[in-house]
């Protein structure tokens, strides 16, 4: 169980990031965070990764208080951030040094095949397109088995056909070993493909705006009226985060629109 | 690597290939190569009398002469004994010191602005005092070659170190690397193509001042033979010494692109040359 306990971020130039975030994601519960810029999303994360830990307040996974990255704790960047002297099979591998060299060889196989990159394996990172890389980059954090997985915005410089491409790919791999998966990102049709919750932040300082549970049944149809109901939903909430007049039929109205047949 | 894409091509494409990798460096050589036959032609023609610019065939018996009696040898290898030490002094300090200004902030405030201004001195203006301190013989020499080495290092790796990309830091915080391994997977590797090119500006700097080096009092050496050219009136001898560093020059240069090309075969670079 991963647990924010009132978490805030001051910076030192005294800009407050977060304030009061307090938040409990259960086991393989896929957590998504949308909200405008600045509203301290990547932030938020970067106290989960550890990355940057937070000035008030803490972050608890299993009990234990996180104030540097963790084993248990994978980490995603909106760039693959591959290591270019390292061929594509030695970068999966980069976070099994402690572990023999028969295991650690299996499990980069294993991965690499799982993501569908297997004849990649010998290749520099630069040979890579974009989703190539980032689907090493998704191998590269999962192959040591994390907890929790957390994700900035991974998909966000990729084009839509590989983007969709790549959130089916990281479902099914979510699939495998169930982590945790807290995840930003700014695109909401995305946040519905892959959440269980999706949680609106709101800036100065940031802090969460509202939670929507996102229960529709797997895999998602992004055509589905059900889809277009929690999108509504979602836009309606992120229009009133930002104090934007509300741009989207609202969740009464969608309901009447929308006639009986469609709750889940 | 591209040569490797183009042979995966039609077999047109792959002789065209082939006969460019033969042809380019060929290439190279057309301007020296013209320029000598032209001026061995004009001094046999008699246009020069080539006393003060000897024609290549007079430079190569010279060369050979010296070659043949074991001389061109002596000195050449004096030569390269003094760069060889001063190199690895020069790279070692410049290795040691750039890393440390580079990684630490509060070191660089410290050191780095010294070091600038010794930099600007004109490293010749040394060789009084390095005689002073350390002797005419190869002490100082080699110490005035290690100084010349150590600034382009030191500016290299300093540099290198200081424009790591955070991004990639932070890969290795996130697998939790210790402050040694994270020098030794992240950090060592991502400095590794500014360090060579700081290698051979340093090599190219060592090359510099062994002459000066050597034309303040040594009785062997390469720099020996250009000044003993020039009192004796052997204008061919000078050329001949200088055609001899221009040989060794360019060998220690690709060698350290030799031994260190396999260590960057992964770098994305715009010209492969």
């Amino acid at each position: 169980m991963l647990v924010l306990d009132r978490v805030g971020k001051v910076y030192p130039n005294g800009v407050r990031a977060l304030e009061g975030i307090s938040l409990a994601v259960a086991p393989g519960e896929i957590l998504v965070t949308i909200g405008g810029s600045g509203c301290g999303k990547s932030t938020m994360l970067r106290t989960v990764s550890g990355l940057d830990p937070p000035t008030q307040g803490r972050v608890v996974l299993d009990g234990t208080a996180i104030t540097a990255p963790h084993e248990k704790i994978g980490m995603i960047f909106q760039e693959p951030r591959l290591l270019p002297w390292l061929r594509v099979a030695d970068n999966v591998g980069f976070g099994l040094e402690q572990y023999p060299k028969a295991e650690r060889r299996t499990r980069v196989g294993g991965a690499l095949d799982r993501v569908g990159l297997t004849e990649k394996a010998r290749v520099w990172p630069r040979e890579l397109s974009g989703g190539q890389a980032q689907r090493v980059a998704i191998a590269r954090a999962l192959v040591p088995r994390p907890e929790v997985l957390v994700l900035d915005e991974p998909f966000s410089a990729l084009d839509a056909f590989t983007r969709a491409d790549l959130q089916d790919h990281l479902l099914d791999l979510w699939a495998d070993l169930k982590p945790t998966l807290v995840m930003v990102t700014h695109d909401v049709d995305e946040a519905i493909v892959l959440a269980d919750r999706i949680m609106v932040m709101r800036a100065h300082p940031g802090r969460v705006y509202e939670e929507i549970e996102c229960e529709l049944p797997r895999p998602r149809d992004r055509q589905s009226a059900a889809f277009d109901f929690v999108k509504r939903r979602v836009l309606a909430a992120l229009d009133r985060s930002l104090d934007r007049a509300v741009t989207v039929a609202d969740e009464g109205e969608t309901r009447a629109a929308a006639g009986g047949g469609l709750w889940w | 690597m591209t040569a490797g894409v183009e042979q995966a091509g039609v077999p047109e494409a792959t002789s065209k290939a082939g006969r460019a990798r033969v042809l380019r460096p060929a290439l190279g050589l057309l301007l020296p190569v013209g320029l000598a036959v032209l001026w061995e032609m004009a001094v046999r023609m008699g246009l020069s009398n080539g006393r003060l610019v000897p024609p290549p065939s007079v430079i190569w018996n010279t060369f050979s002469d010296l070659a043949a009696t074991g001389e061109l040898q002596r000195h050449a290898l004096a030569t390269l004994w003094r760069v060889a030490w001063g190199f690895v002094f020069g790279v070692m300090a410049g290795t040691i010191f750039g890393a440390i200004t580079g990684y630490s902030a509060l070191t660089h405030r410290i050191v780095d602005p010294t070091l600038q201004a010794l930099r600007s001195i004109p490293s010749i203006a040394w060789v009084p005092l390095f005689i002073l301190w350390f002797g005419i013989f190869e002490a100082s020499k080699i110490i005035l070659i290690a100084v010349g080495v150590f600034f382009p290092v030191y500016l290299g790796v300093m540099g290198a170190v200081m424009s790591v990309d955070r991004k990639i830091v932070e890969v290795g915080r996130v697998f939790r690397l210790s402050g040694l391994a994270m020098v030794r997977r992240i950090l060592l590797p991502a400095v590794m193509p500014a360090y060579v090119i700081a290698l051979r500006a340093g090599l190219g700097l060592g090359w510099m001042f062994v002459v000066a080096a050597e034309f303040l009092g040594a009785s062997t050496g390469l720099g020996f033979l250009l000044i003993d050219g020039q009192q004796l009136g052997k204008p061919a001898q000078i050329v001949a010494a200088i055609v001899a560093f221009a040989i060794l020059g360019k060998t220690t240069d690709w060698l350290i692109v030799a031994v260190s090309s396999p260590f960057l075969r992964w770098e994305d670079r715009f010209a492969r040359t």
